[in-house]
This record gives structure tokens, sequence and C-alpha cells, in this order.
């Protein structure tokens, strides 16, 4: 299942279903990086709302996802962790450190606004 | 006594999501609640991860736990891959062995309320773990 990316200006929101495979992730990633390139993007939005698993192999490719997109100039926030999710990724041990997150969309982009403000 | 049991063949990533997706059914319909059946699937999707990184396939089973007073889940991951060679070292966080994994089994153990392990080099791994509803 792929992931659908939306550009809405210098932004890209990238929308999670729910079953989510290591595959499907990958392919997030490698589609992510590719249009940010394409579309001189400077910011990325990753809406997990609908995820209902959080495990070590999603988070370390969010991670990566923010990363790599930081090295590209632009930034990422990642926005809906349900707090069940956000429970059990903290008992595992993933807090996502380095990585930006908002509570919703809309705060999603208002932080990122924000951030082009001062980048400018 | 257990009265149902579910196997999950898992040999791919798609099984990992399958593994959970039913483990998260059977926690419902047991009556845990939706916060403790994502901890408990989130727990099987480590095991199943564990799994298909370390051994290639295996398999993951989901019983009932019908106790006196008390009901609960129990989750075993089984394949028989290399083994793990020491696991006091596997249990302690932030061990990994294949550099592509995330922290495995101590997260796991905090998730759940019951954790086992046997495992020897050469002759497989087997986890059982297992959650009690409140």
């Amino acid at each position: 299942m792929e992931v659908p990316i939306l550009k809405q200006g210098p932004v890209l929101i990238a929308t999670f279903q729910a079953a989510l495979s290591d595959a499907d992730l990958n392919q997030l990633r490698s589609a992510l990086v590719q249009q940010v390139v394409r579309f001189r993007s400077r910011g990325v939005i990753v809406d997990v709302t609908a995820m209902d698993v959080m495990d070590s192999f999603a988070s370390r490719t969010l991670r990566e996802i923010a990363h790599i997109i930081r090295l590209r100039g632009a930034e990422t926030v990642i926005v809906g962790i349900q707090p069940e999710v956000a429970f059990a990724m903290v008992q595992l041990g993933l807090t996502l450190e380095g990585v930006a997150t908002a509570l919703d969309l809309e705060e999603g982009l208002a932080y990122l606004n924000q951030k082009f403000k001062t980048m400018k | 006594m257990s009265r149902v049991e579910i196997r999950v063949t898992i040999s791919s990533d798609q099984d990992i999501v399958l593994a959970r997706q039913k483990g998260r059914s059977l926690a419902l319909e047991l009556g845990f609640s939706s916060g403790d059946a994502t901890l408990i699937a989130t727990a099987i999707s480590e095991l199943a991860r564990n799994i298909v990184s370390y051994a290639g396939s295996g398999q993951i089973a989901l019983k009932d736990l019908q106790g006196s007073s008390r009901v609960g889940i129990s989750v075993t991951a089984s394949d028989n891959g290399p083994g793990i060679p020491n696991i006091n070292q596997a249990l302690r966080d932030g061990f990994s062995t294949s550099g592509s994994l995330g922290l495995g089994l101590p997260g796991v153990r905090r998730l759940m309320d019951e954790f086992e392990i046997d495992s020897k080099p050469g002759q497989g791994t087997k986890v059982v773990v297992k959650k009690w509803r409140p």
C-alpha cells in the first residue's frame, strides 16, 4: 500500500494508512526524498494519525526520513502520533529524538511556517 | 485452559503486519482496552520482526489465557534460526546484532507482564510473553 504524497506550496504532506509494511515504509522514504528534490520543497509533514502501531522499524524509518530531508535543507515534522501509540513507543525506548513532532496537520503547518520565517 | 489459538506463519514483512493485526483483534475480543491492545500489537510486531531479521521464518501463536479469576493473552514467537548465543546480553537495552533492528527484547519485556525466552545456538529461539487484563 503506497503512501499518498500531496504537494501544498513549499510543503509535502504524506499521510500514512493503517497497516504499513516495512517495504511500504522504505518506498515512502525514497518517494519523499525524490519529491523534496523535484519540487524544491522546504518542509515535509508526515501524518501518522491512522497508524495503530509504531514499532522500532517504523520509528527508525521516520527518523531517517527526517534526517535525510534535513541534510537536503528542508524540515520534517511528524504529526498525529496517537496517545496509546506514544505510550507504547516510550515503553519500547523509541523517542524519535531530534525529530520535530506536532499535535496535528494544522499545528504541523504552523510549525513549518514559523521555521520558514526564521530560515529567511 | 485456552479456547482460541491463532497461528501466523512469519516469513516476510507482510506477515509482521498480519500477526499484529490478529493480535490486536484477539486482545480486543478478550476485553483488553484499546491502549493495552496497542501495547500487545507493538510487542507482536517486534517479536515477528526478530523472526524475519534473524531466522528468516518462524511462527507467532496467539492464545487466550483463562485463569480462575483472570483473563489474559499469550504470544509465542518461535523459530528454527541460529538462536541467541548470549541471552543476558540480548536482554540489555541497546543490544542488537543485526544493526538494522530496534531495541527488541528489553522493550518487548516492558510492554508485557510476563516474559520467557528459551534459545540455544543452532537450535532456534522461543519467546513466550503474556499480558493479563487488569
